[in-house]
């Protein structure tokens, strides 16, 4: 299960990251194994999405959400 | 005597550092540029409690010592170079209280580097809202550091951390945070005794951002090279290494540190204005009401300040022609100098306003929403959601907006951007449509309050908007690039607007404006002047043997003579002789040779063409009576045909070259230092000139 499966509302708990390169970045932006992500909203169009992560919220698109493994 | 202490802000985006840079520093500020780059170094002098003077330094937000953008990249090569001439003798972190975890893993980094620094915990006041504790002398005691409280938009705590800069120890005393020389052991080691380094943070990020930084030698970026080929160091390993082990530390302080009661109700709030401002029907809608509603202010409410401007302007040419001893220097300082200069101060009120509206759409953390809803439909157009910055910025400038699509980390995503910015109508332009646009289009409400002039302007952006997003879409498949880009952005909760900010944009915005389009407009002045007021004297001469004829003497007052007289003048002289070697190649276009003048003056900097137009017809005009540009411009007939010049065919057709062509320099110039290559800026200019006449030409077949 990864993050961009999830629907408004539900959450993770982030298990490990599919691409090295993507999840230097997603951890510089506090996400880090064993945090828990809630999906907040999705974009009108559908794409990116913005999910609550250590006490705050980010945007990212769903290819991105794609490469965090959740438990 | 010893220099001036120097204290640098670093601190994540959206914590407040620049409201603390404003309150620190006051209107005591200046914007310079880092030596050998083009990123803007804000600096400013701040007074201490003690009377010392010292500089602070503003350094780009960043989430990471490791940059993603090129801005970013400076706060390292700053922090690590004693030599930089901005490098600081104590670091301020700014810190976002509500969420600290993620603002602290920046602290360790900079900490790391064995810099003295200092916490300053801002939004405070946020976090004892949102119902969590922080028990900041522990955190001080563990990190072994000062942290300040702070509230800055609600102007506390400021005295606080000017107290601690005031008592900083100039020598690193915080704890270090973790064992950074087991992540690369042997490479760290050979690495510091290459370059002299003594902290092996420092050695580590030499070792992964050796290639950016511009202090090190072409030799030693090649030694560095064969060191981390030798040792196999891999960047992105070792940083998530890094990383992880940065947040193990972090999670270890905060455990003592911070209790959380409930759930933040700030957020809350934040997610409760997005249900709307981002919901599928109504965020669309609400964004294009906002952009509606700010350019419908810009025209109301300009109107009054600047009728203000334009009359003071009159009253100053009247009393120029009035007072001062008659003679080519007063006809140069008052239908040169002051008529090029009426002609754009006038438009002051609406630049303030414009950029007051764009920093207050960035400040209360709209411009991220934005952002957040155009992604997907700007990546169909080959742009990213991040262009919308630049996209939105350009209405007020072009030059500032190419420099801050450094935001965009693909190289194809930010190119697009960049080619297309200069599209999208500045606030130059917005002298030259407001001008146009009275003139032609009656000044009426439909339905009571919608002003037809503003549908007329809006129509207009809403166009050069349009045309930026089809040009991106023609390049997206013309320029190949296989790298892959990524959108992950901080959401910021919405928070009013700091007023105190909104006020400084606006007046460094005016003054920039003033100082810069200033010089050129009065060069431009000053030289169109003598242009149009001299010719080749053997035509000269038989203009005014042709005026002291008995057939005018007889027939017409010496006034009408005057007139016509100065008007041949003006067909004759050099400007004249330069527009009508134009005007052949421009007559499809509905424009004669007058506006063929504007055209050329206009190629610097558009800025110019409302200033060319009162010169233009100052020297043409009846001296006796003094008019303001518009009513010039009104009045103005061809001199052949003795029709109106402005027609609503021309004034349209000449609005629409102006929104398409590239006339500026200065983006030329940004463009090319951002691109480091001259085909970019080169191909904007032929793409655009191409752009500008065919629709020129069109619009005027359509309209006449």
């Amino acid at each position: 299960m990864t993050l961009s499966q999830l629907e408004i509302g539900e959450q993770g708990i982030i298990k490990e990251f599919t691409d090295l390169e993507m999840s230097v970045k997603l951890m510089e932006m506090g996400c880090l194994p064993g945090e828990v992500v809630k999906v907040d909203r999705v974009a009108p169009l559908g794409d990116p999405i913005a999910v609550s992560i250590s006490g705050y919220q980010l945007s990212l698109r769903r290819k991105e959400a794609s490469t965090i493994e959740l438990i | 005597m010893k220099n001036k202490l120097r204290v640098a802000l670093v601190g994540n985006p959206n914590t407040g550092k620049s409201t603390i840079f404003n309150a620190l520093t006051g209107l005591n500020q200046k914007i310079g540029n880092f030596p050998g780059v083009t990123v803007d170094k804000k600096s400013g002098v701040s007074k201490l409690a003690d009377g010392r003077a010292i500089e602070i330094v503003d350094l780009p937000g960043t989430y990471s010592l490791y940059p993603k953008s090129a801005d970013e990249t400076i706060v390292f090569e700053v922090l690590s170079d004693k030599n930089n001439s901005s490098h600081p003798d104590v670091v301020v972190i700014v810190a976002d209280a509500t969420n600290l975890k993620r603002n602290l893993l920046l602290y360790t980094q900079i900490s790391d580097l064995g810099l003295p620094v200092i916490i300053a915990l801002n939004m405070m006041d946020l976090a004892l809202k949102s119902n969590m504790e922080i028990d900041v002398d522990t955190l001080a005691k563990l990190l072994n550091v000062q942290v300040v409280e702070l509230a800055a938009r609600k102007s506390q705590g400021i005295e606080g951390l000017k107290k601690a800069i005031e008592f900083q120890s100039l020598i690193p005393l915080q704890n270090s945070t973790i064992d950074v020389e087991v992540i690369a052991p042997d490479l760290i080691k050979d690495l510091s005794d290459l370059l002299g380094v003594d902290n092996p943070y420092v050695a580590l990020q030499i070792a992964h951002q050796y290639k950016n930084l511009k202090y090190l030698s072409k030799a030693r970026i090649n030694q560095i090279e064969s060191l981390k080929e030798k040792y196999d160091f891999h960047t992105q390993k070792s940083q998530a290494a890094e990383t992880i082990a940065r947040y193990n530390y972090i999670n270890e302080v905060l455990i003592d540190t911070v209790t959380y009661k409930s759930v933040a109700l700030e957020e809350n709030i934040s997610n409760k204005i997005d249900h709307y401002l981002t919901h599928k029907v109504w965020g669309f809608v609400i964004f294009i009401a906002i952009l509606f509603a700010i350019f419908q202010s810009i025209f109301a409410w300009s109107e009054y300040p600047m009728a203000i401007i334009e009359t003071v302007f009159v009253w100053l040419a009247e009393m120029g022609h009035q007072y001062l001893p008659s003679g080519i220097l007063t006809d140069l300082l008052v239908d040169g100098v002051l008529a090029g200069l009426s002609g754009v101060m006038v438009f002051i009120p609406q630049i303030a306003l414009l950029f007051a509206f764009i920093s207050i759409l960035e400040d209360t953390g709209y411009m991220s929403r934005v952002t957040f809803m155009m992604d997907r439909l700007m990546r169909k157009v080959g742009l990213n959601g991040r262009s919308v910055v630049p996209l939105i910025g350009g209405l007020a400038c072009a030059v500032p907006s190419i420099m801050s699509a450094r935001t965009i980390e693909n190289w194809k995503d930010r190119i697009i951007t960049i080619m297309v910015t200069p599209l999208v109508s500045c606030s130059a332009r917005l002298p030259i449509y407001t001008l146009l646009i009275s003139l032609v289009v009656p000044k009426k409400m439909l339905l009571g309050f919608i002003n037809l002039q503003g549908i007329a302007l809006m129509s207009i952006y809403f166009l050069s908007v349009f045309m930026a997003i089809l040009v991106a879409w023609v390049m997206k498949g013309l320029i190949r690039s296989k790298l892959k880009g990524y959108f992950i952005m901080e959401l910021p909760v919405y928070r009013m607007p700091r007023w105190n900010n909104v006020g400084i944009t606006m007046l460094e915005s005016v003054k920039t404006f003033v100082t810069q389009a200033g010089k050129v407009i009065i060069a431009v002045s000053i030289i169109l002047w003598v242009l149009a007021s001299y010719g080749p004297s053997n035509k000269f001469d038989k203009i005014d043997q042709k005026y002291q004829s008995t057939d005018f003497t007889k027939n017409y007052s010496a006034d009408q003579i005057k007139r016509f007289k100065s008007s041949e003048k003006l067909e004759n002289s050099y400007a004249g002789l330069l527009g009508k070697s134009i005007e052949p190649s421009i007559k499809p276009l509905g424009f004669d040779w007058k506006i063929g003048i504007a055209l050329i003056t206009s190629f610097a900097a558009r800025e110019v063409f409302v200033g060319t137009m009162a010169t233009l017809y100052s020297v043409d005009g009846d001296a006796s009576k003094m008019e303001s540009v518009k009513e010039k411009m009104a009045n103005a007939k061809n001199t052949e045909t003795g029709l109106t010049v402005f027609t609503t065919a021309t004034a349209f057709s000449l609005m629409i070259f102006y929104a398409f062509a590239m006339q500026c320099m200065s983006t030329m110039a940004v463009v090319y230092r951002e691109t480091k290559n001259i085909k970019w800026p080169l191909i904007q200019f032929a793409y655009m000139l191409v752009l500008a006449y065919v629709s020129s030409f069109v619009v005027y077949q359509l309209l006449s």
